[in-house]
């Protein structure tokens, strides 16, 4: 008679093994070098991929049975969010530019981001490096989704929700985050795991999520907290798996701490660029402030990266280039660029406003030395302007910054009533940037960014050729509805309205 | 190599003077008055006399400065390319040496309603 012998369990460790490293074979049919083709030309010297540690050992049986409770849960709260008119909730219909500026030119990111990774997994030849370059891809294809899903309950009653891909592709302040994307997806395999995988996601990511994630906590929209909840597991994975990575190209050979010395002064600063947007978000668009983006700068970036670096420096890793830059321009930032925003809020699908007295007080608080000296006069005439009105509106449109692509609104680094100018010819060609860490990023490579299409100059070009009534239909913007000065806007006389209905006996 | 690529690489700029049906680009600014978030950015023809880009675009888009009123064409101070420079305004742009995505900038020493001191 046989004997039924109860199968052994694999442990943890085994079954990792199993399912990733041993699915890693040497090539005979081809060359190892025509199979991954891509992971030599930047220069970087790998000896042993064996070395690379995966620090979650996740296969993919245990990824979808966790993800998918997540997922239950996270649609289980969406459903009630819009069975119960949770946009009602709100503290003002002013935070939704936050979240329109999100979805135009965040949650995109997120879809380039799994491009990248489902790429790099592939071009890796390293299997645990292939597995946790997957695993991320998945993530982000997944957040991509939940973010939309979670926001297009907003899109039945408010503008500005209802053409983001248009709004990705053609309008001008995502091009931004786009460029960003796109720069770091058309890098090769190294470098792209230094912007994506450690600038993006390791150095920069709390300064992104916590106003957005803290920032609708504070503000009742409780769908797009449930997302945030819903990712934040995730991305401590991403986090770690960036750091593992550049740790993994400083210990394979010296010889490649010059190149990623490199890339982290590029990435910081490109990075630091598209924060520009979430700096304006933390002091202006959220009605329910959570900290001013100096104090958020000074716990996330000061103090957690000055630890990352202080950390990274015993592999000779100095802090990026253009730190003491971005440490100048912290007390500006967001008022040259809301101001900036204000101005052109013609061409923009979300709504920008002048500030309050009460904002402006509090914003004179947070910003004791320079918002009083600088920026209160501005938004003073401003409003003299609309209050007479003949509000502010900048036909002029805007230089842009051939590398990070934002409006030039940025003054130099020591004079802050002086704008930036810097210029390289290339080619015979002229080109113009926001800052020295950006024409630094050019003048290294100008072959890439010459290509650049920056929105506004290609606006006078075919097929719109100047035109802004055709431009705004190309992007589809509908002009009186989506675009403007938040005051008087159709979002804010249906918010009031509806909020009324639920408030009140009127 | 001016790009990291595996084998020769030639960008074509997208903003090439050609694309844009025989105008040209010429950004200007008016220094220290940064109610004007950025540059402007003007698409003209290169055969526009200096003058009428000053006496047109231009003082059309600074009306919204305090400073607008008392702005005095004869008495500002130019730079192009960053460099002291001085106009002919009956010239054209061409024959002012304004090239495509030429900057331009202008001051006003001592009318600076906004602007705190540095």
């Amino acid at each position: 008679m046989d004997m039924k012998v109860a199968k052994k369990k694999l442990g943890l460790k085994e079954k990792y093994k199993l399912m990733t490293r041993d699915l890693g074979w040497d090539t005979t049919y081809q060359t190892k070098e025509d199979v991954f083709p891509y992971v030599g030309y930047e220069g970087i010297k790998i000896h042993d991929w064996e070395k690379w540690e995966d620090p979650f050992r996740l296969t993919m049986d245990a990824y979808w049975k966790y993800q998918a409770e997540k997922e239950r849960k996270f649609y289980a709260i969406i459903d009630a969010h819009a069975q119960n008119n949770g946009h009602l909730n709100l503290t003002d219909a002013r935070y939704l530019s936050a979240l329109k500026i999100f979805l135009q030119a965040i949650s995109p990111g997120e879809y380039a981001a799994h491009k990248g990774f489902a790429r790099v997994g592939r071009e890796f030849p390293g299997v645990g490096t292939q597995v946790a370059c997957q695993m991320q891809a998945i993530d982000e294809i997944r957040h991509a989704q939940t973010q939309i899903h979670a926001m297009s309950n907003y899109n039945r009653y408010y503008n500005g929700f209802h053409a983001f891909a248009d709004t990705r592709d053609r309008i001008w302040y995502t091009s931004v985050a786009r460029s960003f994307f796109d720069d770091a997806m058309s890098a090769g395999p190294f470098e792209f795991m230094i912007a994506i995988g450690f600038s993006f996601e390791y150095v920069l990511t709390n300064l992104l999520f916590v106003p957005f994630m803290s920032g609708a906590a504070y503000n009742g929209d409780m769908a797009t907290v449930t997302f945030g909840f819903s990712a934040q597991s995730d991305e401590a994975r991403h986090m770690t798996l960036g750091l593992e990575c550049i740790k993994f190209m400083l210990e394979q050979d010296p010889d490649n701490l010059p190149i990623v010395q490199n890339w982290i002064d590029k990435w910081f600063w490109r990075g630091f660029r598209v924060l520009g947007l979430v700096s304006t978000m933390m002091d202006y668009m959220l009605p329910k402030r959570v900290m001013s983006w100096r104090e958020a700068w000074d716990i996330y970036g000061v103090e957690n990266g000055g630890a990352l670096f202080k950390d990274l420096a015993r592999y000779g890793i100095k802090p990026p280039k253009g730190w003491d830059d971005a440490e100048k321009a912290i007390d500006h930032m967001s008022h040259q660029f809301m101001l900036g925003l204000y101005q052109w809020s013609f061409g923009t699908a979300f709504h920008s406003w002048i500030p309050s007295e009460d904002d402006m007080n509090w914003l004179s608080a947070k910003y004791p030395d320079t918002f009083d000296k600088y920026y209160r006069p501005r938004w003073k005439h401003i409003k003299k302007l609309a209050d007479a009105g003949t509000p502010f509106k900048n036909y002029g449109l805007a230089k842009l910054c051939q590398c990070c692509q934002l409006p030039t609104v940025f003054t130099e680094p020591d004079d802050p009533t002086l704008t930036c100018h810097r210029e390289s010819v290339y080619n015979g060609q002229k080109y113009h940037f926001c800052s020295d860490g950006c024409k630094n990023v050019f003048d290294n490579e100008p072959e890439k960014y010459v290509q650049a299409w920056l929105p506004m100059p290609q606006l006078f070009q075919e097929p719109i050729n100047g035109d802004l009534g055709a431009w705004m239909e190309w992007v589809s913007l509908r002009d009186g509805k989506d675009n403007g000065d938040y005051a008087g806007s159709e979002d804010q006389q249906n918010f009031e309205a509806w909020r009324g209905l639920a408030t009140t006996n009127q | 190599m001016t790009v990291a690529a595996i084998r020769e690489y030639i960008g074509v700029p997208r903003d090439s003077v050609e694309n844009f049906g025989g105008k040209q680009i010429v950004y200007a600014s008016w220094d220290r008055h940064l109610l004007f978030a950025a540059p402007f950015l003007l698409c003209l023809p290169p055969e526009t006399r200096f003058r009428d880009l000053v006496e047109g675009p231009l003082t059309a888009l600074v009306q919204a400065d305090p400073d607008a009123a008392a702005l005095d064409w004869t008495k500002v101070e130019w730079l192009k390319d960053n460099q002291p420079w001085t106009p002919d305004f009956d010239a054209s742009l061409a024959d002012n040496g304004i090239g495509h995505k030429d900057q331009l900038r202008f001051r006003t020493a001592g009318l600076n309603s906004l602007s705190a001191a540095a």
